[in-house]
């Protein structure tokens, strides 16, 4: 050692800064498990809440997926065009003008990969049991196949094809609805042209199944050629021209484009056609952070009193790094690190636990069948697959960060508040 | 040289419309190297004036210069990074870091001023060697005895070179062979390396080992007897 002591000088700075940043980060880190019981509970209230959150999250993510899937590769498609005046009242008048060159011109777009013009009449369809009524789709099959995947969804029979006359596709529901089967008859009823009724017999080709109730009782696709001619119209005639993208990334622009392009004509997308879908779409997110939001506000008082217990404890100590020269941001800075490190080990265990359990169950799913028979009824698949979105996790992460530090202040500082000179002398 | 210059130090606290005077006038000067006890009964002032040396408190009135600094005129967190770089403090309860080990309490200090990894290692190392710890850097307090925790505080005291020592009750908690052991750690640190030390203190064993005692009754020095 030196002969003198005296090597120490002052600088008039303000005692801080940066410096000590890993000793500090060390002793918070073991700070932490000083009592290892109490971090203990914490850490598990934290893990288990972190869990419940993350795997409530990726649950319904993956169910509002699969119902935007559903909604948008299966029922509806990305844009559709109609006459104006269809929405109002579906009359058989309401035709698209000039559809043909519509559909020509929209082929051509290179941001579009599927175009179907579809004819679409209301009327009732009846088995040898009961009747209901129903929204008739006049497609052609392949163009058809080119905007929804409805195809792949056929449980049993075939889409539109295997029978040379009158063949008809219906859903599921409405197969069990009227107790029919493929190959059964079905009598349809609705209005032609000229204002009279009229019946036609149809042969049920398939039945499809993509666990809405309400869409496979709703609608029946039958060729195009066979509703014009017992409609008594021209077989060019389309109510409802159905657009798919090749980016469904553009949707809004490209929606503008050909709103602007076909302004005498209605063009909506999905999100409009269907306002239910655009909500879950554009609210399911904020749902599931307002709920993780929840949990961690309720984490959070756990948090504070876990702290302020170990801050109380350690007031002799606190005093006394005050003393011999510890600033006051260097000791808020331990206090806070030692709080977001507590919570930050209970976020992250919470979190994993919650992505290992989305992972095992994404592959087969979980059924609800058993306990929600009501779900497929209003277009909610009752087998859920939990999906994991990396930006969920990360904004979740950081959600259990902000908490930390938000948890962190009102400890670290009342700690602040003694004096050391106090402090040091107080008998614990 | 002057190591601490007190001069008319007051230190008045009002209780009830009624003002006390802690410390009363209080002039002092102690050099480099000398071993001074304070002595006094309870309600002298030794405390108050204790934590006016150490930058611990701000008097009413009156001047304390140490090392040529006047610290009755600094902000409290410009005392904080005085007191960092220019006084030890030995605590009655020791008051070492139960997370940390013997060798991290002492690096502790140097950590907080920022200084390089080499610097630290080799002083933390010879100052434990000082106190007689050699071989238990890696124990944590509760390992060590009172007498060694204690000896930690004084190597941690002087980890930042201070400009002085200043000990409250060093000995309060420890028994008579410890005692003996930390004051002749302490009496040869002063000797060979010439550290100032000041210790507030009721154990006549300090007493008789001090150079210098000055003994403190109503706010007032009445005795300054050098041996």
């Amino acid at each position: 050692m030196k002969k003198s002591t005296n090597t120490g000088s002052f600088t008039p700075s303000i005692g801080g800064g940066w410096g000590g940043g890993s000793m500090i980060t060390s002793i918070s880190w073991k700070n932490i498990w000083r009592n290892r019981v109490r971090s203990g509970v914490i850490i598990a209230a934290i893990t288990i809440g972190m869990f419940a959150g993350v795997f409530t999250a990726t649950f319904y993510k993956g169910w509002i997926k699969q119902r935007l899937n559903a909604g948008v590769e299966t029922e509806v498609s990305h844009i559709q065009i109609h006459n104006r005046e269809f929405g109002e009242n579906y009359e058989l008048k309401c035709f698209i003008p000039e559809s043909a060159k519509l559909k020509e011109e929209l082929s051509k777009e290179n941001f579009i990969d599927g175009v179907s013009a579809r004819m679409v009449v209301q009327g009732m369809i009846a088995s040898t049991e009961t009747g209901t009524g129903v929204r008739l789709l006049g497609v052609d099959p392949e163009k058809e196949k080119t905007v929804i995947n409805l195809y792949k969804k056929v449980a049993d029979g075939q889409f539109l094809e295997g029978m040379k006359r009158n063949p008809v596709l219906i859903g599921k529901k409405l197969a069990d609805k009227l107790k029919v089967k493929v190959h059964s008859k079905l009598v349809v009823t609705l209005q032609d042209s000229q204002g009279h009724l009229t019946n036609e017999a149809f042969r049920v080709c398939g039945i499809y199944s993509i666990g809405n109730g309400m869409f496979e009782e709703m609608n029946v696709f039958v060729l195009k050629a066979d509703l014009a001619r017992v409609v008594q119209v021209d077989e060019t005639t389309t109510h409802e021209m159905v657009v798919h993208l090749k980016n469904h990334d553009q949707l809004k622009e490209d929606t503008e484009l050909l709103a602007k392009k076909y302004s005498q004509l209605l063009v909506q997308d999905w999100q409009q056609l269907t306002p239910e879908l655009g909500i879950l779409n554009e609210y399911g997110n904020t749902y599931i952070y307002f709920f993780i939001g929840i949990i961690l506000l309720s984490l959070g008082f756990g948090i504070v009193n876990t702290m302020l217990m170990a801050v109380m404890e350690r007031v002799k100590e606190i005093g006394m790094l005050m003393a011999v020269g510890m600033s006051k941001f260097r000791v808020f800075w331990m206090l806070m690190l030692e709080t977001v490190l507590l919570t930050l080990t209970g976020g992250i265990f919470g979190i994993l636990l919650g992505l290992l359990v989305t992972i095992a169950t994404s592959k087969n799913g979980i059924d609800l069948s058993f306990y929600a028979k009501g779900l497929e009824d209003m277009g909610y698949s009752s087998h859920v697959y939990p999906t994991i979105e990396i930006n969920m996790v990360v904004v979740i992460v950081i959600l259990v960060l902000i908490t930390g530090l938000i948890a962190s202040i009102y400890p670290a500082r009342k700690a602040l508040k003694y004096k050391p000179a106090e402090a040091i002398r107080i008998d614990m | 040289m002057n190591v601490i210059e007190v001069k008319q130090l007051e230190k008045v606290y009002n209780d009830s419309e009624v003002k006390v005077y802690a410390l009363n006038g209080v002039d002092l000067t102690i050099e480099e190297g000398e071993f001074t006890a304070i002595v006094g009964p309870s309600g002298s002032g030794k405390t108050t004036f204790l934590n006016m040396l150490g930058g611990l408190d701000q008097p009413t009135s009156g001047y304390i210069s140490i090392g040529g600094t006047e610290i009755s005129q600094l902000s409290s967190s410009q005392l904080i990074n005085f007191r960092l770089n220019n006084i030890g403090f030995v605590f009655q309860a020791y008051n070492l870091i139960p997370v940390l080990t013997a060798k991290e309490n002492v690096e502790f200090i140097m950590h907080l001023q920022n200084q390089p990894k080499a610097e630290r290692e080799s002083r933390t190392m010879a100052l434990l060697k000082a106190v007689g710890l050699e071989g238990r850097e890696n124990s944590r307090p509760n390992k060590l005895s009172g007498g060694q925790q204690q000896r930690v505080a004084v190597a941690r005291a002087l980890a930042s070179k201070p400009k002085f020592v200043l000990a409250d009750e060093p000995t309060a908690n420890l028994d008579s062979k410890s005692t003996e052991n930390l004051l002749e750690i302490m009496e040869e640190l002063n000797k060979k390396e010439n550290i100032t030390f000041v210790f507030s203190t009721h154990d006549q064993r300090v007493v008789n080992k001090a150079r210098r005692v000055l003994t403190l009754e109503d706010g007032k020095i009445i005795s300054d007897v050098r041996k």
